[in-house]
């Protein structure tokens, strides 16, 4: 029993903080129906504001907003610099420039920071540790569990009630039309890229909490979890995404517990090989959202 | 503007689009006055569903202008003419499927700046107007045609246009349907002092609605004006109303 509750929290925890990764990147393709590989530096960008802040004083929830609010700035100026001067024209530009951003942000940390990992400042209640019917399990674990409850909340009430979430899924549906219909374009993409940003600065102060540091390629991973949950719920679903990244963990979360000792380095392999299989049982991701729209 | 063209008339003039060459539209200069419904006609290929693209800016103009109510538009800016004043409705229905009807709706009120509780009920109006209430929380993809086709036309309206260009609205319904549309957009130019642009294949259903046609063939206008003469002009007969028209005649 009591490792069934470990195991539960675990999921619930790491799936929570895939689930919003994977929701910040499925926000921007469907509208825009392409993929912001410059997503993962939000991450790090949260991560060396927190670091640059250590030694302030600040109280350290105004650090994590302000890191929040870094993210969310990176997150908008992605779609300035990366995605609005070229993203009338091919794919190819804009999966280049999304590139190249995410890269001129890295570049940057390894030249003015160092290439070396940095510790973040986090707060006592980090590596304090709670039991719950015998598991004993950090409390960063239920934070994560619970922040992912509010944001998931948070965003369904933003999608479902607010001026913004009609037009912003009215634009997923069809962004051409939305576009005709007066809907203003360029806010409602920049608005997808600031919910992005605010999703990954919520996770990168749990992801980071687990490392307790920064370096330049930390958003490799999110990024690439992200993407996997999106592929695996359905890259045009939010929903789907949601359930790709909670899948993705108990997948993860299942290898960890059943893996012997010495296969666990091959993880990773066994998690593909998971994704392909469901992929070719369900090759447009577990919930097909709205039909594939023309891009802007 | 021309001096015997009313100010709060929209106004396409010398309209030339051109794709890769291919002249699709040459010169066309077309006028819809507020309160008329105004009929677009020619055959397939002519040019009318371009004609309308290029009013609401969605294809680049190689000549010609558009003026909505004095208001010169913008080259290529569909979200600026839709903010002067002009809805469209599409040969093929395309509505935000994954929303409801009601929120299809309210997306063209909210779009124009009008508040969430206000666009809400002017969806509630106008789909009680089109008899689509009951069905307001219903997922737009869940409709049949006839349904998407009023819906759209409702959603095109509650961003209160001063004209609304419709293309085929009546492509696919059965003929009571057909007839209760005629009988909702007769009403219309009066109750909004709307002008309406209607093309249509159906000869009938344009005669019903439109007191002017307007004709176009292979991107020319080739006549325009009250539909009983339009009928009797050679050229229409010949591009168009074809060999039955000879026959009624």
């Amino acid at each position: 029993m009591t490792e069934l509750i470990q195991f539960v929290i675990d999921v619930l925890a790491l799936g929570g903080a895939y689930a919003l990764m994977a929701l910040g990147l499925v926000i921007v393709y469907g509208i825009l129906k392409l993929v912001n590989f410059a997503y993962g530096e939000l991450i790090m960008v949260a991560g060396y504001t927190l670091f640059l802040m250590d030694g302030t004083g600040l109280p350290w929830l105004v650090m994590a907003a302000v890191a929040v609010l870094m993210s969310i700035f990176f997150g908008v100026a992605t779609d300035y610099v990366a995605f609005r001067p070229v993203r009338a024209k091919s794919v190819t530009a804009v999966l280049i420039t999304s590139f190249a951003f995410s890269t001129i942000l890295q570049n940057a940390a390894l030249l003015f920071i160092s290439p070396r990992a940095r510790n973040i400042p986090l707060p006592d209640v980090f590596s304090t540790t709670v039991t719950i019917g015998g598991a004993v399990t950090p409390l960063r674990n239920l934070l994560t569990i619970a922040a992912t409850i509010v944001m998931l909340t948070l965003f369904t009430w933003l999608m479902r009630r607010s001026i913004l979430g009609i037009a912003m899924r009215a634009a997923a549906t069809n962004f051409t039309m939305a576009r005709m219909l007066g809907v203003p374009a360029n806010l409602i993409i920049s608005s997808a890229f600031a919910i992005s940003g605010l999703l990954a600065g919520v996770v990168s102060l749990f992801w980071l909490g687990r490392i307790g540091s920064v370096v330049p390629g930390i958003g490799l991973e999110p990024l690439l979890v992200a993407f996997i949950a999106t592929v695996i719920g359905g890259m045009r679903s939010v929903p789907g995404a949601v359930l790709g990244g909670f899948l993705l963990a108990l997948i993860d979360t299942s290898l960890n517990h059943i893996l012997p000792q010495d296969l666990l380095k091959f993880r990773d392999a066994f998690t593909f090989s998971f994704v392909i299989l469901i992929l070719l049982w369900k090759p447009d991701g577990l919930i097909k959202g709205p039909a594939s729209g023309q891009r802007t | 503007m021309q001096a015997d063209i009313p100010t709060t008339a929209l106004l396409a003039s010398n309209i030339t689009v051109e794709f890769a060459g291919l002249r699709a539209l040459d010169g066309v200069t077309i006028v819809i006055n507020p309160g008329e419904i105004l009929g677009l006609i020619g055959p397939n290929g002519s040019g009318k569903t371009t004609l309308i693209n290029a009013i609401t800016g969605q294809v680049p103009l190689a000549t010609g202008q558009v003026t909505v109510a004095g208001d010169v538009m913008p080259l290529s800016a569909p979200r600026t003419v839709a903010l002067s004043g002009v809805g469209r409705t599409f040969q093929i229905v395309r509505l935000f499927d994954q929303l409801t009807v009601s929120e299809n709706v309210e997306t063209a009120a909210l779009a124009k700046g009008i508040k969430r509780k206000d666009a809400r009920k002017i969806a509630t109006e106008i789909l009680q107007e089109f008899g689509m209430l009951s069905r307001a929380e219903t997922i737009a993809a869940n409709l049949n045609y006839g349904d998407k086709r009023r819906v759209e036309i409702a959603r095109a309206l509650a961003a209160t246009p001063k004209f609304l260009l419709l293309d085929e609205p009546a492509a696919g319904m059965n003929e009571s349907e057909s007839q209760m549309l005629c009988k909702q957009l007769l009403e219309l130019p009066k109750q909004r002092n709307l002008g309406i642009l209607i093309i249509d294949h159906d000869m009938p259903l344009i005669s019903r609605l439109c007191d002017r046609v307007h004709v176009i063939a292979s991107g020319k206008t080739i006549a325009a004006g009250l539909i009983e003469n339009v009928r009797k002009d050679p050229a229409v007969i010949e591009a168009y109303l074809g060999s039955s028209a000879r026959q009624d005649a």
